[in-house]
């Protein structure tokens, strides 16, 4: 182990050498990049255009509609881009429709850097370099936790616990916030719990749904008993309206991104005396369960399969010098990368902490977009308290099934 | 109107509809009557950062000789149109059958996400349409009465409503009406309950809904009537005027019929754009208490990781069949008063 | 009605100086609120602590020393370069409208001057590409704009939005045109005119009212566009609005929210100089002409 460290080492210092004089080794070749338009993938983008040369052309395209517009650009021939940049979720379908190829070969020949967890593979081949991680955790109010004689909570019963001992206290009325949203975010929170209690969404090899069980109830009235915390206003909360809340001092506990830690922690920002008193731990477990309950998840890219031999192999190589260590060095709290050598920031505590708790990844599987989607619209009407769990599981069930049925999953 | 002539004024104008909505519409149709081919799925050991696991995958060499060989996927008929997400036809009847009282049966059809994105759609287009006709209306007589210095600044500031980007817009009044922002707190203290939240209760979420899509709305309005208003002729107004008719009396005798080919028109219009609201839904975060059917059409598409084109396809061929429904009576009207025409 | 005979009582003077002010309330503060807020931080404007924290501004004290700040601003133009966003917007616009109205007004007038059944037919057509959401039509359009490999640029996206737009336009101006009498065009042509010459001659001249009010709603439709140019325009080609809704973030990342407002507040500004501007011949236009149903 410690001799493959070695090597990478030397053989990104290699890499970083070559890539100042002779363009990342790239003799000639297109590198056309499409991403997601945030902060960490736009340093990735940058250091891959550094390869940048008389033969070499790189042009990136960084849009939030990134998700709308791969799979009809990766399907035409040859692509509109040859690298697309993706995470869990969506390289599902550039996977289903066949429209990225396997990166074994490049690996071989260009990838000393990549550890092996960096690699994606799917049935034995490798279809995508992940770089970063994110997960959701909690973030708390240590100052509030101290004064009030609170653990830092590890599941939902004692986050509910202590949400009591505050509002017992007189501390705060709805001390919780966690992205509840009807749509992506609500189901995301009900992925995340669910997946700690350690069961399947889908029956084994199959697309057949499983949540309508103990577990599946479990989770129901977990997140039901935490709207009790939370300000009615919980039905429109998303990541973006929950941190002014938590600046505000209105709430003790927030449930979100480790993307976002830095911005709760950023003691320069418009609260910083909240900010100074904030820890991060590990997401929560559910019930008896001590999985943290959050879905990890990877960012990484992929190369298309509709273009020349060669821009891939470029291609391949830019974004090699893209997601480099010396890329790292320069935006070391950009995001929690998985690239060898890395140091956590106290903003990445949580994440890591997820990691080392044995958090489970998001599910990659070619149907669990339909189901996220279903819990998505789902899930409110119990929580508001107008349905039964019971129903609002059965709603799950029948609004996936159609979508699966539809989408050729089910008979 | 020679028809060669005709065409030569009309053609570019029709050229671009036929390629850009017509033939759109038509794939649109055909592509809700299909789905997907059936996914050949094979076992699969998937590894990545966070450890292996035996999953399932999509057969990619099999699934791409299947699209090779039927594009379109398999024919469904109508069987999208009729599922649980969409009309839900077996839903209803069985409903209808175990349901003990007309209550349930509403309970229950309304927990249909079709159903529930269509009363909703239908309680906006009918509330905010003619409300918006009457502002856009009364603003338009009152500008038109004010000095001619004042009537650019109050035009301008008249139509910030629909120059302010929504994207923005939107975000700026849920801020302001939440329960700490201004117009929230506002209303708190007003109805001297420290509880009250626009955005928390279903109601009081359709009400906000409905407010701002009278205030995004009325400015169109008022613009068309404004410019009609300035057509009035003055002659009828005057000899009104001789005949005693008093100022109330000469809008509604003189001004209000002379204007009412315009409201057709913008009822029509708006019939059709509330029909097809949906930008305050996920401005206003208002997904959990309203969704219309252009918001399931989004949410099939976009919002969705794996997009379902039948789906939201299906969805669009009945919003085109709902806006048909709602301007019915209009154009028959039209259609009378257009065989009146002298050609 | 600036008739001297008209002269109005007193009450119903206040009662519409009233209405008015609340009106003008209603509509403008909203923006106004958001101009204000625009040189504030984030922690003031969107403080969920105290809404009066947007007036007084604590946290911007705390964050720039000062009372007010630049920094939105300096953000979204110097370093985001929203300016490139805006002249793009600023091509789209133009076009857009230009070829709106060209094509609109030639087709209306078709419609309005020639008496055969299709007409009806062609109107009602228009209405049904109108209902059609325009999500579902951008959606199918990607692909084969990929495969002509004409996506991206923003001439696709002017003739996607003058397309889009065309229904609405031919309505409008058909119905304007009604209202402007036949005589008129058809005096011309007894003259020996051909019809072009007779809708270049005598159509023309008169029917400016019409189209400016109908391009006031033309350039509101591609100015405020999300849908269309957020999914066919590439990075570099971006409009104004998408560019602002990169600004708001997204669920893993917080955004830069004072960007986005600094840049609507100064995207309207120009709007503000140009009705300004035009407000004679808008004013005047509207006065001299109709809109009909």
């Amino acid at each position: 182990m410690k001799f493959t460290t070695m090597t990478s080492a030397t053989a990104a210092m290699i890499v970083s050498a070559g890539a100042a004089s002779a363009a990342c080794g790239i003799e000639s070749g297109s590198v056309r990049i499409l991403s997601n338009d945030f902060a960490a993938l736009h340093a990735v983008a940058d250091f891959a255009a550094k390869c940048e040369s008389d033969g070499v052309e790189v042009t990136r395209n960084a849009t939030e509609e990134h998700k709308s517009i791969q799979v009809p650009a990766l399907t035409i021939d040859p692509a509109t881009y040859t690298v697309a940049v993706i995470a869990t979720n969506s390289i599902v379908p550039l996977l289903n429709n066949n429209l990225i190829r396997p990166l074994d070969d490049y690996i071989a020949e260009y990838g000393e850097q990549l550890q092996p967890s960096q690699l994606i593979k799917v049935g034995g081949e490798t279809m995508a370099i992940a770089f970063m991680a994110n997960a959701q955790h909690l973030v708390y109010r240590e100052d509030l936790l101290a004064e009030n004689d609170i653990a830092v909570p590890t599941d939902y019963d004692e986050l509910l616990a202590a949400a009591e001992t505050l509002r017992a206290n007189g501390v705060m009325e709805y001390p919780i916030a966690s992205n509840f949203m009807p749509g992506w975010n609500i189901a995301a929170e009900f992925v995340n719990a669910y997946l700690s209690t350690g069961a399947d969404f889908f029956e084994p090899g199959t697309a057949e749904l499983a949540i309508q069980n103990e577990h599946g109830m479990e989770v129901l009235e977990t997140l039901k008993a935490m709207t009790e915390y939370m300000n009615p206003e919980w039905v429109t909360y998303d990541s973006n309206s929950v941190l002014p809340i938590y600046e505000a001092g209105d709430i003790a506990f927030s449930i979100t991104w480790g993307s976002r830690a830095g911005a709760y922690l950023d003691e320069e920002g418009p609260a910083p005396a909240i900010a100074a008193n904030s820890g991060v731990a590990a997401a929560l477990a559910v019930g008896d369960s001590d999985i943290p309950g959050a879905a990890l998840w990877w960012d990484g890219f992929t190369i298309a399969s509709n273009i020349s031999d060669e821009d891939a192999e470029a291609s391949f190589q830019a974004m090699m010098n893209g997601v480099s260590p010396e890329m790292m060095a320069e935006h070391p709290t950009e995001a929690v990368w998985l690239i060898e050598g890395y140091e956590p920031t106290e903003a990445a505590e949580g994440v890591i902490a997820n990691l080392q708790g044995g958090a489970r990844p998001y599910p990659m599987l070619p149907y669990m977009g339909l189901l996220h989607t279903a819990l998505g619209d789902n899930l409110t009407e119990y929580l508001q308290g107008d349905e039964s769990a019971e129903q609002a599981l059965a709603d799950v069930a029948a609004a996936y099934e159609t979508a699966a049925r539809e989408a050729g999953f089910l008979n | 109107m020679p028809h060669k002539t005709f065409l030569a004024f009309i053609w570019p104008s029709l050229f671009a509809m036929i390629l850009f909505i017509a033939i759109p519409i038509v794939s649109v149709g055909f592509q809700s009557l299909y789905v997907e081919h059936e996914q050949i799925m094979i076992e699969a050991e998937n590894c990545g950062p966070f450890g292996c696991n035996s999953e399932v995958r999509v057969d990619r060499e099999a699934m791409e000789q299947l699209r090779e060989e039927q594009p379109a996927g398999r024919f469904h008929g109508l069987g999208t149109y009729t599922n649980p997400s969409h009309l839900a036809i077996d839903d209803i009847r069985e409903i209808v059958a175990t349901s003990e009282n007309f209550g349930e049966i509403r309970n229950r059809i309304m927990n249909l996400p079709f159903y529930k994105a269509l009363i909703f759609t239908l309680a906006y287009t009918f509330i905010v349409t003619p409300l918006v006709i009457v502002l856009g209306f009364i603003i338009a007589v009152v500008v038109n009465s004010i000095p001619n210095v004042l009537k650019g600044p109050v035009i301008f500031f008249s139509l910030l409503p629909m120059i302010v980007t929504p994207l923005v817009g939107s975000l700026v009044l849920f801020w302001m009406i939440n329960s700490r922002g201004i117009l929230g707190a506002a209303l708190q203290s007003i109805f001297g309950d420290p509880t009250l939240s626009l955005t928390a209760s279903p109601a009081l979420t359709w009400v906000t809904l409905f407010v701002y899509g009278v205030w995004h709305s009325a400015p169109f309005a008022f613009v068309v009537f404004y410019a009609g208003l300035q057509t009035v002729p003055r002659d009828t107004l005057e000899s009104a005027m001789v005949d005693g008719a008093n100022r109330l009396e000469r809008i509604r005798f003189v001004v209000i019929p002379y204007l009412l080919p315009l409201a057709t028109f913008i009822g029509l219009m708006q019939l059709m754009d509330n029909f097809r609201i949906f930008e305050p839904i996920i401005g206003f975060s208002a997904a959990a208490s309203a969704t219309s059917l252009s918001y399931l059409i989004y949410n099939d598409l976009r919002l969705s990781d794996t997009p379902l084109f039948g789906s939201a396809a299906a969805t669009s061929m009945l919003t085109i069949v709902g806006v048909l429904i709602l301007l019915t009576p209009v154009l028959r009207r039209n259609w009378r008063e257009f065989n009146r025409k002298p050609s | 009605m600036s008739n001297p005979a008209t002269k109005k009582p007193m009450p119903l003077v206040a009662l519409s100086i009233a209405f008015i002010v609340i009106w003008l309330m209603i509509a403008a503060f909203p923006f106004l609120w958001t101009m204000w807020g625009s040189f504030k931080v984030e922690g003031d404007f969107f403080s969920r602590a105290d809404w009066m924290n947007a007036i007084t501004g604590p946290a911007t004290q705390l964050q720039t020393g000062g009372r007010f700040t630049l920094e939105g601003y300096y953000g979204a133009w110097v370093e985001q370069a929203f300016w490139r966003n805006a002249l793009n917007t600023l091509i789209v616009v133009v076009f857009t409208v230009l070829i709106s109205l060209t094509l609109g007004t030639l087709g209306g007038y078709a419609l309005a001057r020639s008496g055969f059944k299709y007409t009806f037919w062609i109107l009602m057509a228009a209405l049904v590409f109108r209902a059609m959401p325009h999500v579902t039509l951008v959606s199918g359009y990607l692909l084969p704009f990929f495969e002509l490999n004409i996506w991206g640029h923003l001439t696709t996206t002017i003739v996607v939005l003058v397309a889009i737009n065309q229904p609405f336009t031919l309505w409008m101006l058909h119905s304007f045109f009604l209202s402007i009498p036949k005589d008129l065009d058809e005096a011309a042509m007894v003259d020996g005119c051909t019809r072009f010459q007779a809708f270049r001659l005598a159509v023309i001249p008169v029917m400016w009212p019409g189209v400016i009010t109908t391009g006031l709603f033309s350039f509101l439709l591609a100015y405020n566009d999300f849908t269309v140019t957020a999914m066919l325009l590439s990075e570099e080609n971006t409009t104004m609005v998408p560019q602002i809704d990169s600004f708001l973030g997204s669920t893993q990342e917080k955004g830069k929210v004072m960007y986005a407002v600094a840049a609507v507040v100064s995207a309207i500004l120009p709007l503000f100089l140009l009705i300004l501007f035009f407000q004679r011949q808008i004013v005047s236009g509207l006065t001299a002409g109709a809109v009909k149903g």
